[in-house]
């Protein structure tokens, strides 16, 4: 499909998964401040997401930078699409708007405590 | 391999020439910093094209040279 066979592999983890956060380390045992936060927002919201760690494969590593044309990570994808970095989900996290996100991709969470 | 906080600025500034930029070194190593910038060209646009416009902006240094910009970006109000 694509002339990156990357490019193919990181799409497969996006379509495996409603949510799929790309992060250095694990959700359990994140290795990045940056990535950490994500994960702590997303706990928070008790959303079920497939962490893939880019500190393990580092074709995914290179690969998901071009992919998204992003250069950093975090990178945070729902139902195929590209939600943001630790900035912007940081802040959807806080104004409520990455609440309306998963309602609007049918995505279950618990009430949030602030 | 640190940049300082003019050359962002700068960078910026040529593709948003329009932009109000404030540029914070968190940790005073030049190296961890948070920018705010605003310009008009965000209008309508989504965050992650505003974020994007400006690490375009920042020509490939973000996540190389530059290791960490917290970014946050606006739209300004029309007063």
């Amino acid at each position: 499909m694509s002339d990156n066979p990357v490019f193919d592999r990181i799409q497969t983890e996006i379509d495996e998964s409603s949510v799929t956060l790309f992060m250095k380390g694990t959700p359990m045992f994140p290795q990045c401040g940056f990535s950490s936060s994500v994960v702590q927002a997303l706990t928070m919201m008790g959303v079920k997401f497939k962490g893939v760690d880019v500190l393990a494969d580092m074709e995914i590593r290179d690969g998901i930078k071009q992919f998204s044309d992003w250069p950093t990570i975090p990178q945070l994808y729902v139902k195929g699409e590209f939600v943001g970095g630790c900035d912007i989900i940081r802040e959807m996290f806080e104004t409520g708007e990455l609440k309306k996100v998963f309602d609007e991709n049918d995505i279950e969470y618990s009430e949030v405590q602030q | 391999m640190a940049m300082d906080i003019e050359e962002i600025e700068r960078l910026i500034k040529e593709s948003l020439p329009d932009a109000e930029i404030r540029i914070e070194d968190l940790r005073g190593d030049g190296d961890h910093y948070s920018a705010y910038v605003a310009s008009k060209a965000f209008e309508g646009l989504p965050r992650v094209k505003q974020h994007q416009m400006v690490y375009n902006a920042l020509q490939g240094r973000m996540g190389n040279e530059l290791h960490a910009l917290a970014l946050q970006t606006s739209v300004p109000e029309v007063t």
